[in-house]
């Protein structure tokens, strides 16, 4: 099992650790996957811990200048690593206007994920931080339980709003209650919607559009303005739309009634998946 | 005494003031013929530190008020950094800041003027008080780092804030290397982040020290020093010996001149089991371990190096090298079967009644009786009082 890859362009080693940042804010401990084309950032909590999954996932192409690697064998040639996801944010942080980053899986007293840059100085002589994550290696017999999640076939697909207002709206809802509601219907409505015994609360967003392939998938005689429902933990959601710093380049929703909202999110060339399952 | 501090030197002061409120939690204060000094230690005296002020500094300055004794007094850092707490207003509104001290009404009085006239008066009280004075002589240590305070403050930029202490030393082609502490626990399986920041030579003005020798010391009380410095854009010198004696850090300048003194961690860590210990009597090949990391992080592009077994994580426990055992630059001091330094380790929990020291930071001022030779008096030059206050 080896690995070593090198970022040597400053835009996509900012882009990088603004993906390790988000992840950060996503989940505390995250699964790296590696594999010859691609990077994945997985979470699959268990459904005692919320249930919550993500899969974040980007093409090393992108991103890398040199990138080797070799899995646990030929046929299974992938690396699943385990790490805290603040270690390497914060890594990366340190990464800001350097030279190079290096990035590879070194065994130094523990198994780690050891990040080294190489830093520019006033001076020509060199400064070099070398962070050395610990890392837990997923042995092959847990592999199953961190593949893609498959996304199930929504009641209704919509684009979401701009993420910010989103943020706003819901980071004030939290104030009032755990729980909070989301519909949509395909005629691009959507609405966010927390009652109490004394309040109820809903904000209404209009227009917003709902995908032509997914509104053809989905149930074709489905009236157009019935809404989908599903219930939240309201603290889920806002995990999701804190990590969410610069607005994506597409948010979608999906939301299978009485089960699960799934959104799905497209950095210029980073997808992330993120998962949060219905409050029964 | 009085004195008067005027324009950009105030907020020098009021620096001067935050970075020793990171160390002790009394400011002594005391001013002598040759300027006026503010002095503090932490209360587990490990840490020491002293900023003296010239005459040059004060547009006026007059250490003993005609008629009356030399004074010298103790007071509350906070009541004293409260005075001094945002530098921004500093800057931007006080235009003089006189400091008196007289006796008869038992206050010591610090004014600030500031802009449009307004004038804002602290009176605290203070306590009488000896003078504090750590021995220490940074001549008498072999090891020497010169270099601006800009390169160190950078340097220790990557390090998390939490961090407690780091590890500085001299790694292979003389490179400087300052490296995250890890206290070793067993147990410990959620183990944290490392970082190691590596400086080449050229950094720095004056590198006096032969490779492989490292010091552990507090971060905190650093990096207050440093953002002092770094204000005033001066150059920082670090003296240091073996590990366990003082770490002496002085800046300097024609008007001020400072001087922190931090216990470093001693290697003979008593809890370090037999792994430890085994690992403790092989300075030799430790050494090589410790200056190695960066040189094949970096430079080498050899893949075949970077092997990992995915069966080591689960299986070897044993074989494992905790890496701060691997940073120990070797057995502690040569003369450590001295029993009169063991007996000071044994006795120094309870001079300090409360605060078991979790690390075996040694006190300073137990650490300059160790050396008498630079103490021709013996223990007696111990002349700071009770941090309690016993009487």
């Amino acid at each position: 099992m080896k690995f070593r890859g090198k970022i040597v362009d400053g835009a996509c080693l900012n882009h990088f650790t603004r993906v390790s940042n988000m992840i950060a804010k996503l989940a505390k401990t995250c699964t790296l996957r590696i594999s010859p084309d691609k990077l994945n950032f997985i979470l699959s909590d268990k459904l005692t811990s919320g249930g919550v999954s993500m899969w974040c996932e980007l093409e090393q192409e992108n991103f890398f200048s040199e990138f080797q690697m070799e899995g646990v064998s030929a046929e299974n040639n992938e690396i699943y690593v385990e790490l805290t996801s603040e270690n390497l944010s914060r890594a990366l942080k340190t990464a800001q206007n350097a030279r190079a980053l290096k990035i590879k899986l070194t065994n130094k007293h523990f198994p780690c994920l050891t990040v080294s840059v190489d830093l520019l100085s006033v001076s020509s002589s060199s400064r070099i931080v070398t962070h050395d994550i610990p890392i837990k290696v997923i042995p092959r017999k847990l592999w199953k339980d961190l593949q893609e999640p498959v996304v199930p076939h929504p009641d209704v697909s919509i684009y979401l709003p701009v993420l910010k207002t989103m943020k706003s709206v819901v980071e004030k809802m939290k104030n009032i209650s755990n729980h909070l509601v989301i519909e949509a219907n395909l005629n691009g409505e959507l609405n966010l919607k927390i009652e109490t015994e004394l309040v109820c609360v809903t904000t209404h967003f209009k227009d917003l559009g709902n995908p032509s392939l997914a509104s053809e998938n989905a149930s074709q005689d489905r009236n157009p303005e019935q809404m989908a429902e599903v219930h939240l933990d309201i603290k889920k959601l806002l995990q999701f739309l804190v990590g969410q710093q610069v607005n994506p380049t597409k948010a979608l929703c999906n939301i299978v009634r009485n089960k699960m909202v799934h959104f799905d999110l497209l950095h210029e060339d980073v997808s992330l998946q993120y998962f949060i399952p219905a409050l029964s | 005494m009085k004195c008067l501090v005027t324009g950009g030197n105030v907020k020098v002061l009021g620096k001067a003031v935050h970075s020793l409120s990171r160390i002790g939690d009394e400011l002594y204060l005391e001013p002598l013929e040759y300027g006026l000094s503010l002095r503090t230690v932490n209360s587990s005296r490990s840490a020491y530190a002293c900023f003296l002020f010239a005459p040059l500094f004060f547009q006026q300055y007059q250490a003993v008020t005609p008629g009356q004794d030399l004074l010298r007094c103790k007071i509350l850092m906070k009541s004293f950094l409260s005075v001094f707490r945002s530098l921004a207003m500093l800057e931007k509104t006080v235009e003089k800041c006189c400091i008196s001290l007289n006796g008869k009404s038992s206050r010591l009085v610090v004014q600030l003027h500031c802009k449009y006239g307004v004038r804002k008066t602290h009176n605290l009280s203070f306590q009488d008080c000896e003078s504090l004075q750590a021995v220490f002589d940074p001549a008498s240590c072999p090891h020497m780092l010169h270099a601006p305070a800009r390169v160190l403050g950078e340097a220790v930029l990557p390090f998390p804030p939490a961090l407690a202490e780091v590890t500085l030393g001299i790694g292979r082609g003389r490179r400087v290397i300052l490296r995250s502490y890890q206290e070793e626990e067993e147990d410990n399986t959620v183990k944290a982040m490392v970082t190691e920041m590596s400086i080449g030579e050229e950094d720095f003005q004056q590198l006096q020290a032969q490779e492989g020798v490292a010091v552990t010391f507090c971060l905190k009380e650093f990096r207050g020093l440093l953002s002092f410095a770094e204000s005033a854009n001066l150059n920082l010198s670090i003296h240091f010996d073996a590990p366990g004696r003082p770490a002496i850090f002085t800046i300097k300048d024609s008007l001020l001149n400072g001087h922190f003194v931090l216990a470093t961690l001693s290697e003979t860590d008593p809890h370090s089991k037999d792994l430890g210990s085994s690992e403790l009597h092989q300075p030799v090949p430790q050494l090589q371990n410790y200056s190695t990391p960066h040189m094949e992080d970096f430079a080498s592009d050899d893949i075949e190096s970077f092997m990992i077994a995915m069966e080591t994580t689960l299986g070897s426990e044993g074989s494992r090298v905790l890496p701060s055992i691997s940073l120990s630059p070797g057995p502690q001091l040569p003369n450590s079967p001295d029993p009169q330094s063991e007996e000071e380790d044994e006795a120094e929990p309870t001079t300090v009644p409360g605060t078991p020291p979790p690390k075996k930071f040694r006190s300073l001022f137990f650490g300059s009786i160790l050396a008498p030779v630079h103490s021709p008096q013996g223990p007696s030059p111990v002349l700071a009082e009770d941090s309690e206050g016993e009487g």
